[in-house]
C-alpha cells in the first residue's frame, strides 16, 4: 500500500477534504520488446491474451502512477482524487500510459 | 523453364502455409475461447458478491476505500482474421471481434474484482473501462486490443 491514497472518486470516503493543492500527473512511454514479440506473434496464430503484453502495461502503469505519486508527495499531498488513466498508441509499436488527478490533503 | 518450375513450388508452399494457419487458428482458436468462456462464467458467479458501479459517490456506510484495476491485452486468431477482412469488403456485424472483445472485458473486470476480494472489499465504486489499441504495427491494420479495468473498492 501506498503512503498516500489514490481513488477515482471525487471524495475519500470517511475523510474531509482541508485543501486543494491542484492537478498532478504522470506518463511513461514503453516500447515493446523483441522476445516478447516473438511469443505474441505466434499468439496471432491462435488467439488469446499475449501475457507479455499484459504486464509491460501493468509495469508501464504502475511507473506512471509511482510518478504521479511523486509529485504529489512534493506539494505536501496525501491523497489524490479523480484519478483517470489515458493510453495512446503514439508510433508503431510504443504506447503512452498517461494518468492524472487531483492532489489534496485530506483529514 | 527452371525459373517458372519453381514458382509453382513456392506458390504451393504458400498456400499450405495459409491453409494449415487457417485450420489451426480455426481449431485452436475455438477450443481456447469456449475454454475461456466457461472459466470466466465460473468466476463471475464466485465474485458475484462484489457489487459494481459507475456512480461517482460512495455508497453511505463504506468508510475503507483502495484503489484496484485489472488489464489484459489480447489477440484475435488468425481463422478469425480472415473471416473479419472477408466482412470488410461487405459490412455488417463482425461477430469474432465481438467475442473478443467482450471476452477480454469480463477478464478484465474479473482481474480488478480479484483484486478487490485480496483486500476484503465487497463493493466497487466508479467503475470505469478502457479499451486501447496497443503496439499496432504497420503490416496488419489490427494490433492487439487492451482492455484496462480500474475502480474503488470499498466495504
Amino acid at each position: 500500500m501506498r503512503d498516500i491514497e489514490i481513488t477515482n472518486l471525487e471524495t475519500l470516503p470517511g475523510k474531509t477534504i482541508t485543501q486543494h493543492l491542484g492537478m498532478v500527473q504522470g506518463n511513461t512511454v514503453r516500447a515493446k520488446h523483441v522476445g516478447r514479440d516473438i511469443m505474441a506473434g505466434f499468439k496471432n496464430i491462435v488467439g488469446g491474451e499475449l501475457r507479455g503484453y499484459t504486464e509491460l502495461l501493468t509495469e508501464s502503469r504502475d511507473q506512471s502512477i509511482d510518478r504521479m505519486v511523486d509529485e504529489a508527495r512534493g506539494l505536501g499531498a496525501n491523497a489524490i482524487l479523480n484519478v483517470r488513466f489515458s493510453t495512446s498508441s503514439i508510433s508503431a509499436g510504443a504506447s503512452e500510459l498517461y494518468v492524472y488527478g487531483t492532489a489534496v490533503v485530506v483529514r | 523453364m527452371c525459373t517458372v518450375r519453381r514458382s509453382w513450388y513456392v506458390n504451393m508452399i504458400n498456400i499450405a502455409i495459409f491453409l494449415s494457419l487457417f485450420a489451426l487458428g480455426f481449431f485452436v482458436g475455438r477450443y481456447k475461447e469456449a475454454r475461456h468462456f466457461s472459466d470466466l462464467q465460473k468466476r463471475e458467479t464466485a465474485l458475484a458478491y462484489i457489487t459494481t458501479s459507475n456512480i461517482k459517490h460512495a455508497p453511505d456506510g463504506m468508510n475503507n476505500s483502495v484503489f484496484v484495476s485489472g488489464n489484459v491485452v489480447v489477440s484475435i486468431d488468425y481463422y478469425k482474421r480472415i473471416l473479419a477482412a472477408l466482412r470488410g469488403i461487405f459490412g455488417g456485424q463482425i461477430k469474432s471481434y465481438t467475442s473478443l472483445v467482450e471476452r477480454a472485458r469480463r477478464e478484465a473486470v474479473l482481474r480488478m474484482k480479484e483484486q478487490a476480494e485480496d483486500f476484503g472489499m465487497h463493493h466497487i465504486s466508479n467503475l470505469k473501462l478502457e479499451t486501447a489499441s496497443v503496439y499496432k504495427n504497420s503490416q496488419s491494420s489490427l494490433g492487439s486490443i487492451e482492455i484496462f479495468a480500474y475502480g474503488t473498492a470499498l466495504k
